[in-house]
């Protein structure tokens, strides 16, 4: 009897525990409310931590010094996910309606496969997916995809971008003929998703582009990088995540691929990436549309506001101004010019999810606009529309030098005009397949 | 044939690795009759302990001393609150009692140690090393030669010392060895401690290659086809098994992958594995188990 005694009070106990650290923010209706779906555990903790970090500073830089939105304060709650779409489907379905009478007026998925799973969900519940430098490609057709937002640098724009630097290290688009490219990508639908492009881009440039998938997880990539030495490429596209990068860094260099001739994607551009890597990834450049590094005008402010008061989500301010953090920075300051978009034509209120949706598409963040808010070189101009939902299209070049990440270009822009049939024609099939009018754009106000 | 007998090659040592990491399994299994899911968390936090306490100054041999310590102290805990309140319980109690003990190790090495990826250098160059036209890593070299060494190690201790004839024992027979008494609780403090520390040489290979991060623990996804082939009970087998994986994976890759779209390392290594069930159920040195029916 006492045993059971002792049993139940130590159940109750860890679940009042565990309860009371799930237990919700408290929100209103005059403020706007903001779902996380967070991963501070797990296996992509060590981005997670950093990334939200980056997100929840500047939200709070928005409350505290600027006084919310308009005088509209940001409220937010956060689900522990562990980076794991199932439960990023959970959260957004917990509080797609908001909390507390505090609407949603869209919901960061931080997640390709999420933004799949969630795509046709939030086209009914018209919650916009917000999913920069991710998402579904062809969901820059906003006219198919009205509540999708791959902003700033959809995956074929990757692809485009990387291109483009290597024509300009090469001397002209027109050095690229006979020269052998080589992605090496991590087999999943993120991984495989820069293949039309570059089959695209090298019919275009005359380059032989060679596929080599490396799969999940890729903590052994000898066969790969020996089949890449085979080929003796001029150069070698990085399109791997997680511990995929790192390993596949060492391994090249095992086989004697230089590291400054090896381009990183996006999600292959961190300092999580390349310190495992150590000396090897020396040299090694990544693409960038959230550059690494403390030097811009934002990071001050919020050193003087936030982290100088102790008031930063950061555990380890070595970490401030890292890729990650900075994706945390970007994504906040992109949602907060989008609500203060929204808030002109609906008045200085919190957004649903349809008045989000008209937010984005009319956001239009210029240079003296990234200037006011301490952005400028960190974040590039952005002009969303109706049928055109990524914005930017560029990304600058960073690259390692063992210790930090240097920016080696200004904006670096894709070729966009040569990649929308292709995400046009996609769009179109998926419009066909799910029965889907597209919208007017040009009707759209 | 120069490229396959340098892919082979590359093979057979990248399967030592694979070796490594399946001995600490092989060690828990041979004297409880455990798989021991946890396996791939104490990896993780013997590496997050090593890596935390270099970070903090600590002269590499110390660090080395005092993470075998920590995980001495772990193999007690673990022998005292899980093991023995769950003895004589089914296999698949204690199973699921290890599958737990994953969660709560890796959460606790992460709360206490930090979720960031850290760099560990262990002093090896990844470079390249030829033999003529056939190009060898100079890591994987060092990789194998460390397991070569462990396995005479742990070949004297339980050949040799009094323990190892105890836990060969205890794996023969349980309760014999209880009836002579052999102190149960001991030998599983002394074989979880011994797997901890495998698990510690394991991870600090795997660090250095990948960077010590919670995907450490994910390398026991390589062991498992490993001790399928090889055998739950045989450190040799172990080692075996961690060959033929490693260069029938690395073949594959090269010369199957191309045909059907390349990426089929993780799975090819199972494919082998579930022949070998067919042809072979208790591995090639497992011990057969016959049970009167």
């Amino acid at each position: 009897m006492r045993r059971i005694f002792k049993t139940t009070i130590l159940a109750s106990t860890l679940a009042l525990t565990s309860l009371s650290a799930a237990l919700p923010a408290l929100a209103s209706a005059d403020e706007q409310f903001i779902p996380l779906p967070t991963y501070r555990v797990g296996p992509y903790a060590s981005s997670g931590t950093l990334w939200w970090a980056g997100l929840l500073d500047y939200l709070r830089y928005v409350n505290e010094v600027e006084g919310g939105i308009n005088g509209v304060k940001l409220v937010w709650q956060e689900c522990e996910t562990e980076w794991s779409t199932d439960r990023i489907v959970e959260c957004y379905e917990r509080y797609k309606n908001g909390k507390d009478g505090a609407p949603t007026a869209f919901f960061f998925t931080h997640s390709t496969p999420a933004s799949y799973a969630l795509i046709e969900k939030a086209a009914v519940d018209k919650i916009p997916l917000i999913d920069a430098a991710g998402g579904r490609t062809e969901s820059t057709d906003g006219s198919v995809f009205p509540y999708a937002f791959p902003l700033l640098l959809n995956y074929y724009s990757q692809a485009s971008v990387g291109i483009n630097y290597i024509a300009a290290k090469e001397g002209g688009f027109d050095k690229l003929k006979g020269k052998k490219i080589v992605t090496v990508y991590h087999d999943s639908a993120y991984g495989r998703e820069t293949q039309g492009p570059m089959e695209l881009l090298a019919k275009k440039y005359g380059f032989e582009n060679i596929q080599i998938p490396v799969a999940d997880p890729g903590n052994e990539q000898s066969p790969q990088w020996r089949q890449v030495r085979q080929a003796q490429p001029d150069w070698v596209f990085l399109r791997t995540w997680g511990v995929s990068t790192p390993v596949g860094i060492k391994t090249a260099a095992r086989f004697g691929i230089p590291a400054d001739r090896i381009i990183g994607d996006v999600w292959a551009g961190s300092e999580a990436d390349v310190i495992p890597a150590g000396d090897a990834a020396k040299g090694y450049q990544a693409i960038a549309p959230f550059p690494g590094g403390a030097q811009f005008e934002i990071h001050k402010r919020l050193k003087e506001h936030i982290l100088d008061k102790g008031k930063s989500d950061l555990k380890d301010p070595k970490f401030f101004g890292s890729v990650y953090y900075n994706i945390g920075l970007i994504n906040a300051a992109t949602a907060v010019e989008a609500l203060r978009t929204g808030q002109k034509k609906f008045g200085n209120r919190p957004l649903n999810g349809e008045e989000g949706r008209w937010a984005f598409e009319h956001l239009d963040i210029t240079d003296a606009r990234l200037d006011e808010i301490g952005f400028t070189g960190l974040l590039q101009k952005i002009k969303l529309s109706c049928n055109e939902h990524e914005g930017g299209g560029a990304a600058r070049l960073q690259q390692w030098d063992g210790a930090k990440w240097n920016l080696v270009t200004d904006w670096v822009q894709a070729d966009r005009a040569t990649l929308r049939p292709l995400i046009d024609a996609k769009s179109a099939a998926y419009a066909t397949e799910k029965a889907i009018t597209p919208r007017d754009c040009g009707n759209e106000v | 044939m120069t490229f396959f007998i340098e892919t082979l090659i590359g093979g057979l040592l990248a399967g030592t690795m694979y070796s490594l990491v399946a001995i600490g399994f092989v060690l828990i299994y041979k004297a409880s009759g455990v798989f021991n899911f946890a396996q791939g968390a104490m990896l993780l936090f013997a590496a997050l302990t090593f890596v935390s306490l270099r970070e903090q100054g600590v002269p590499f041999a110390a660090a080395l001393v005092l993470t075998v310590v920590v995980i001495a102290i772990g193999a007690l805990a673990i022998e005292r609150w899980i093991l023995r309140p769950l003895v004589n319980r089914s296999q698949i109690t204690l199973f699921m009692a290890t599958l737990g003990l994953s969660f709560i190790v890796e959460g606790l090495a992460q709360g206490l140690m930090g979720a960031e990826v850290r760099a560990l250098d262990l002093g090896i160059q990844d470079t390249p090393v030829m033999f003529g036209d056939i190009m060898v890593s100079h890591f994987d070299l060092v990789a194998a030669a460390t397991a070569t060494v462990l396995v005479t190690v742990l070949a004297l201790l339980f050949n040799k010392t009094r323990v190892g004839v105890s836990l060969r024992a205890v794996a023969d027979d349980t309760r014999a060895a209880l009836s002579i008494g052999i102190n149960l609780n001991r030998i599983w403090q002394i074989v979880w401690a011994v797997a901890g520390s495998v698990g510690l040489v394991a991870g600090l290979l795997w660090g250095a290659r990948q960077g010590v991060q919670f995907s450490l623990s994910l390398v026991v996804l390589k062991a498992l086809p490993v001790l399928i082939i090889g055998g739950f009970t045989s450190i040799g087998g172990a080692i075996v098994g961690g060959l033929i994986v490693g260069a029938a994976e690395n073949l594959a890759e090269v010369y199957i992958g191309p045909f059907i779209g390349g990426g089929i390392t993780p799975w090819f290594a199972y494919f082998i594995a579930l022949a070998f069930l067919y042809v072979r159920p208790a591995g090639l040195f497992g011990e057969r188990a016959i049970e009167r029916v």
